[in-house]
């Protein structure tokens, strides 16, 4: 009697069951464990099990730090901003000026060809274009329109900035074109029937409601940015530093508990800033 | 099947569950079944294998025997496992990994090798983590015929010995079970060397228009914005430190180990050259530094000697060019597992015992390298191969790599001369220093500088 009285009541848990176990096995465990080892201690061989702050204290207090943590955000903003427009874009043409579904369909999926190849060799293609007698180089010197070879084109800012856009730039059209495809076109008829000229139509009636899309993609864009350690070595030839790239050389060290300390801080700048996206944008609202 | 669609559970998805449950069920027991057999088949291996080993060479082939090898790109050599199979039957497997990933890998996954192919800095930072035990030197057969920089650490009686990790320094421990190193050579040897070279700047001769003779040059302005250094910090600081002194700026009481000031001297030096454009890039990988170069990026950079004849053999011209102040060495070595015991254990002595009988050295001195025992690699290689690689005489017929490309055309001299004059100008060895840590740091702040 009390069983059958429990057991609608346990149905819900035990549909989540699964995904509880899964994101507590493959999630929360593994980030409990990086915050354990954060407070831990090292030399260079081995870490001890220890209550420490060095790990922190040397991450915080470094000038280092601090500059890389910039230099990050430099192109997370600068990333983000390019793959917003240019995802709104392709987004927009494919949402309102491509008349049939099957041709909208063939578009987008032409859009996400380039995702066959892994990003590795997307990324490292650039740098024979680029390069000093790269393709892009050679071609504007036998055209007349330099003389010297344009050295920023490769192992700069600016090389990791395009991979950056070419890589993730689709990250950003996915969800848009997503939430552009959900907007109820009589809205639009609507604002034009009320007089709305295309400009007012864009900035009124579809930004505001694609609003969701352009967030989902910004948390893409951003986290895999702030994370990125491969691109910005390939592309400024070592010559940048990333949060990624200097946790990817303490681990190279074995310094384990100086790079969970540095993942930690990260993370929590990552929240942060998906927290604001989201106190910003319901995203849910459009789901 | 029909019986199961009678259950009270199984209305109507039971019935395709339990068709697809026979096959599954059979298939499932093929695996194990095999998996089984061979798991077997390995252990009579290993109990045959403990009690024969008496003679030498013992044929592995009848009782199959697996060394797991990781180790850095250089010596992790497939030839070298086709070879060891058919001498001896015994199965390499080989893994080759960056150095930090190889010092990561002896420290956090002892199981997970029984050979390991690393450096002798890399045995420095290791070998106190205990997982990897000495060998007796009684057991291995050349070993009065190892080349004495890694025993007594001179290559000739009066040679003085280098700055940095020299190999005779962590090649010895006092007992089987000791961490620490000895200072002279023991019964009880660390790494069975393997490979080793002197390492200096590459540079690509059509463009620096000049001739490069010192680590200096490398600053010179003319090449603004054309060089490299390599970008893993226990190396590249080295070559910092040789074009410090090159360039008169300090002097270092041990290069290998830099006292926080020098290192900070060094380092901030660094960022002022990368601040003022000198550098193009920073290489971690052999393929950076080939392509750097190859693309004419650069035309002046730290560089490993392989990656000097990859450029070559793509018709560029590139030189590993002799300096004065001397070379900047680095040499691996094989060092065995704690665990192994037994069969395995015999296994793996006798495979180090082949490694240095001779044609692996030829294999290795091929390519440009140096191998641990000369005499046997000498019997190996035609006296013309020897003469060129070994005496820094003139190729009398064009020189051939080990797959048998042409490397060098005939008349052609190695650079830097013979074994003596290269191996006898080493300056520094790779090295770890006390101040690691410290290091690492700063070099980071180079890097983000």
């Amino acid at each position: 009697m009390t069983l059958s009285r429990l057991a609608p009541r346990l149905a819900p848990y035990l549909q989540a069951m699964p995904l509880t176990l899964i994101l507590a096995a493959f999630l929360v465990l593994p980030i409990a464990t990086i915050v354990m080892v954060s407070f831990w201690d090292y030399d260079s061989i081995r870490i001890f099990p220890a209550f420490v702050f060095t790990n922190y204290q040397e991450t915080i207090t470094s000038p280092v730090t601090w500059s890389t943590y910039i230099n990050t955000l430099k192109y997370t903003v600068i990333v983000w901003a390019l793959t917003l427009v240019i995802g709104f874009w392709v987004a927009y043409y494919l949402a309102f000026h491509i008349r049939t579904a099957t041709t909208q369909m063939v578009l987008f999926l032409i859009c996400t060809i380039p995702f066959l190849t892994s990003n590795i060799i997307r990324m490292i293609s650039w740098i024979p274009f680029l390069g000093r007698n790269g393709l892009l180089n050679q071609t504007m010197m036998s055209l007349g329109i330099i003389h010297q070879p344009l050295e920023f084109l490769l192992f700069s800012d600016f090389a990791v900035v395009l991979a950056m856009v070419h890589l993730y730039t689709l990250f950003m059209v996915t969800p848009i074109f997503n939430t552009l495809m959900r907007i109820d076109r009589s809205l639009i008829e609507a604002a034009r029937d009320a007089g709305a000229s295309a400009f007012q139509i864009l900035t009124n009636v579809i930004i505001p409601l694609a609003k969701p899309g352009i967030a989902i993609g910004s948390i893409f864009v951003v986290t895999l940015v702030m994370g990125d350690f491969i691109t910005v070595r390939f592309m400024s030839g070592g010559q940048s530093a990333s949060v990624g790239l200097m946790m990817a050389n303490q681990i190279a060290l074995l310094q384990y508990p100086a790079a969970a300390a540095n993942a930690v801080i990260l993370l929590i700048l990552v929240l942060l800033l998906v927290g604001g996206i989201l106190r910003i944008v319901n995203i849910r609202k459009e789901l | 099947m029909t019986r199961k669609t009678t259950d009270r559970t199984g209305a109507g998805s039971a019935t395709p569950g339990a068709k697809s449950a026979g096959p599954q069920a059979a298939r499932g027991a093929g695996i194990s079944r095999r998996t089984m057999l061979k798991g077997a088949a390995a252990l009579a291996g290993v109990a045959s294998g403990s009690g024969a080993v008496t003679g030498f060479p013992t044929i592995w082939a009848q009782n199959p025997i697996t060394l797991r090898q990781f180790g850095t790109g250089v010596s992790n050599l497939n030839a070298i496992a086709e070879k060891c199979k058919a001498d001896l039957g015994i199965t390499l497997q080989m893994t080759a990994l960056d150095s930090d990933a190889v010092s990561q890998r002896v420290v956090t996954q002892p199981n997970s090798f029984d050979i390991a192919d690393i450096e002798y800095w890399i045995c420095k930072k290791v070998f106190a983590a205990g997982t990897l035990q000495p060998m007796d030197v009684s057991k291995i057969k050349y070993y009065d015929q190892i080349v004495p920089i890694f025993t007594t650490g001179k290559l000739t009686p009066e040679s003085t010995i280098a700055q940095g990790t020299a190999p005779n320094t962590v090649g010895f421990v006092e007992g089987p079970d000791s961490k620490t190193f000895a200072s002279a050579p023991t019964q009880w040897m660390t790494l069975i060397p393997t490979i080793y070279n002197a390492d200096t700047l590459g540079i690509r001769p059509d463009l620096v228009g000049r001739p490069i003779k010192n680590w200096k040059d490398i600053l010179d302005p003319a090449f603004k914005g054309k060089t490299s250094i390599l970008n893993i910090p226990s190396i590249g600081i080295m070559d910092a430190a040789m074009i410090c002194e090159s360039a008169g700026l300090i002097k270092y009481a041990d290069k290998g180990n830099m006292t926080k000031k020098e290192i900070d001297f060094t380092i901030d030096f660094l960022i002022k050259t990368k601040k003022d454009g000198q550098f193009r890039a920073f290489w971690k990988t052999f393929d950076e530094s080939v392509n750097l170069m190859a693309s004419g990026e650069v035309v002046i950079q730290s560089m490993w000697s392989p990656a000097v004849a990859a450029v070559r053999s793509k018709g560029i011209p590139c030189v590993y060019q002799p300096l004065e102040e001397g070379y900047r060495a680095w040499g691996g070595g094989l060092g065995m597992a704690k665990h192994l015991k037994g069969a395995q254990l015999d296994a793996a002595y006798e495979y180090i015992n082949w490694y240095l009988s001779g044609w692996v050295g030829a294999y290795l001195n091929r390519q440009g390298y140096y191998s641990a025992v000369l005499s046997t690699a000498e019997k190996n290689m035609t006296p013309d191969e020897w003469a060129f690689w070994m005496l820094g005489k003139p190729a009398k017929a064009d020189i051939l790599s080990p797959e048998g490309k042409v490397m060098y055309t005939a008349g052609a001299i190695r650079d830097g001369g013979s074994f003596q004059e290269r191996m006898g100008a080493v300056a520094c060895w790779n090295s770890v220093m006390d101040e690691d840590r410290y290091m690492v740091r700063r070099w980071n702040e180079f890097i983000a500088a």
